[in-house]
């Protein structure tokens, strides 16, 4: 096992170089006056004096030389300022929303992270609970009820589902609203006096013992999340089904029978617990999923994740900061995914003894 | 020649039995593939499946016999008028109106055409955008799904066949494309390539094609690494057949057939992952003839969504009932296939 953690810490470094050339190919589809973007901050009224700064930047160079200067930034020699550089944490200025794109990400992602860190128990343990009775009751009513709302689960697209939602919820029936907090409360967040613990929404209100706000975060919670347990109920509950089912067959299972246990420890006790090992994957690349920001619902919702951080940028055409939310999400998914594998090791123990 | 038939439920005995009839069909299409169809024929949700996808055959092809083009551009949705608010269905149509088509005036008992399905922000008819929008979805879930595939497969054969230093390098790179989300690299690609190609459906397909090959390769790789162990591969390469050859000839044909299901089955979540691109603003001009991007249209309603309710029922029901009939179809694949229903039909 050590050999295969190895293996896996091993490749990190080289999945997160290739992120970086990935993401550099798609810089190179910019022009060069576009690509200036990435190393200052504001852009030249004069149009004649492009052409002196992208040679000071050496956007005229070849590629490598540009790839290697976006890496660890451009010095400039007189004043040793340095431009750029994502190596040192520099990702540029979002013109879009007028601030580096590290503040950018630093305002952003604890949303993304607060709705996710909501979202996990609803998403998973519900999706697995369906499959687990669609598996018992195999070829049943319950059975056939899942396969029903399995098939039109993955046929609703999230922005319909969330603008359905949105419909009834809101328009309507005024219970749930869009955004991350209601207006007042918002200024009480932004004001001197609260403290921003953990910069996670839910927890600093209540570290600052104000549950009205919690309850309200909640509140605004409710819908995306509801958007984001319907589209992956289907395929935990598919998931989830094919492998009970298959657990169900084995040899062992019949041996538990036969001994006389209650069904109810047949299936939770001896089946479910071997069935989990492929949800389990699951589950853990649907957490990495949702961290990588809900783009479609963070966007229907207007929740100021990353995720919809992420749309403004690209449909304002903000080079600079979609390529650093791009960056961003790509080294956390690169640690997330690791974490997973290795946490498989251990819960395996196919590959925990070999 | 006198048989005797056991009594009782005598299914599996008949189709062993070798008097059995083998119609001609049979015999053409191989036992397996026989199987395989007749399975479909019977499953009720193939045939809801492929009654739907038809049904959205019939609409795409005779979209001009539907609701005729107006000027030049036949996929730009007509407007009529310029106010922002929705208007409801049923209202008269003034500016920009389309001819009256055959079925119009029986179906619907009005001399002159009205918005059926109401019009959305900034007049757009939602109706002409359905069903002009079904061309759209049908031209970008094929033209992607089959370059995906068509990528995927030669990528994943490449590294099955080659094996070792190529395998690891190739599929180290699929790891690294398929480590974002695919909807936020497809979003934005397609973000820097649209002032490059111009507004058009081609950024959003070519990013949707670009990060969409991945899951092909992966799984073609794993049949033709099972494949490629068989005793006539060892049999060809013994007597000294090109290696191209014994790839193309040899094992793509016993190995492809799981990776096409998959493909048949990933149409649904194309044309859902196109939409969602242009619901986000990428790719298509506004006022385009496309499902996701007449869905966007309600994201600046959102406070009045219980009155304008028909811009997002109409076209989300569309799009829903498209994809749904897909992933019947795939599901019912999916049955049929399974190796544990063999036998079964």
């Amino acid at each position: 096992m050590v050999n295969y953690i190895i293996r896996r810490l091993l490749l990190m470094p080289v999945l997160l170089f290739g992120v970086t050339v990935l993401i550099f190919i798609m810089v190179s589809f910019l022009q060069p006056v576009e690509r200036l973007a990435l190393y200052m901050r504001d852009f030249p009224k004069n149009e004649a004096a492009i052409p002196a700064l992208i040679s000071k930047y050496d956007l005229d160079k070849p590629i490598y030389v540009q790839y290697w200067n976006w890496l660890v930034g451009k010095t400039d020699k007189a004043t040793g300022v340095r431009a750029g550089g994502i190596l040192f944490g520099d990702f540029g200025y979002s013109r879009s929303a007028s601030q580096p794109v590290v503040e950018l990400i630093k305002r952003r992602f604890p949303a993304t992270l607060d709705l996710t860190l909501w979202a996990i128990a609803p998403v998973i343990l519900v999706g697995i609970w369906l499959g687990v009775q669609a598996a018992v009751h195999h070829n049943g009513f319950v059975d056939q009820a899942a396969r029903v709302f399995s098939i039109v689960g993955t046929s609703f697209p999230t922005f319909v589902i969330g603008l359905l939602l949105l419909m009834f919820f809101y328009a309507n029936l005024h219970w749930f609203s869009p955004g991350r907090l209601s207006d007042d409360l918002t200024r009480v967040y932004e004001s001197a006096a609260f403290n921003h613990y953990t910069s996670l929404l839910t927890i600093d209100a209540l570290l600052n013992g104000r549950f009205d706000m919690f309850i309200d975060a909640l509140r605004h919670m409710v819908l995306p999340i509801l958007t984001l347990s319907y589209i992956s109920w289907a395929t935990f509950l598919r998931v989830t089904r094919g492998s009970m089912l298959e657990t169900l067959r084995m040899e062992y299972v019949t041996t538990a029978r036969a001994k006389g246990l209650t069904e109810h420890d047949v299936i939770h006790k001896h089946a479910k617990p071997n069935a989990m090992l492929p949800v389990i994957t699951l589950a853990g690349f649907s957490v990495v999923g949702l961290l990588g920001g809900a783009v479609i619902t963070e966007t229907v919702f207007n929740y100021p994740g990353i995720g919809s951080a992420s749309v403004r940028a690209a449909t304002s055409l903000d080079v600079v900061a979609m390529l650093g939310f791009a960056m961003f999400i790509g080294l956390i998914l690169v640690v997330a995914v690791l974490v997973i594998d290795i946490l498989y090791a251990f819960i395996d123990p196919r590959v925990r003894l070999s | 020649m006198a048989q005797t038939v056991p009594s009782g439920d005598n299914s599996l005995l008949r189709d062993t039995i070798s008097t059995r009839k083998i119609s001609r069909l049979e015999r053409f299409l191989g036992p397996e593939n026989y199987r395989i169809m007749q399975g479909m024929m019977k499953t009720p949700a193939s045939i809801a499946g492929f009654s739907l996808v038809f049904f959205f055959v019939l609409i795409a092809v005779f979209a001009q016999q539907i609701i005729p083009s107006v000027g030049r551009d036949p996929y730009a949705i007509p407007r009529d008028g310029f106010k922002s608010d929705p208007r409801p269905m049923g209202t008269e149509w003034n500016r920009n109106v389309p001819d009256i088509p055959f079925w119009y005036k029986a179906v619907t008992g009005k001399e002159e055409w009205v918005h059926l399905l109401g019009t959305s922000e900034g007049q757009y008819d939602i109706f002409y955008g359905i069903i002009w929008g079904t061309r759209t979805a049908f031209y970008a879930s094929i033209v992607v799904t089959l370059s995906t595939l068509l990528i995927g497969v030669i990528y994943g054969s490449i590294a099955a066949y080659y094996g070792g230093i190529v395998d690891m390098v190739l599929m180290r790179i699929v790891d690294v494309i398929s480590i974002l989300p695919g909807i936020l690299a497809a979003l934005i690609l397609a973000a820097i390539l649209t002032p490059l190609i111009g507004k058009s459906t081609i950024p959003v397909m070519v990013a949707l094609i670009a990060f969409g090959w991945t899951g092909y390769s992966r799984f073609i790789r794993a049949d033709i690494l099972s494949v490629r162990e068989r005793d006539y591969v060892l049999a060809a390469r013994v007597i000294g057949v090109k290696d191209s050859r014994i790839l193309f000839a040899h094992i793509l044909p016993n190995a492809i057939f799981p990776t096409l299901i998959l493909a048949s089955m990933a149409i649904g979540d194309v044309v859902l992952s196109f939409a969602a691109l242009s619901f986000l603003g990428v790719g298509v001009e506004i006022g385009y003839a496309d499902w996701g991007q007449l869905l966007s249209f309600a994201r600046n309603w959102i406070t009045s969504l219980n009155t304008y309710w028909y811009i997002i029922t109409w076209p989300g029901l569309t799009l829903v009932l498209f994809v749904m009939g897909w992933n019947l179809i795939g599901d019912a694949l999916r049955d049929v296939l399974d190796p544990r229903m063999r036998g079964k039909t």
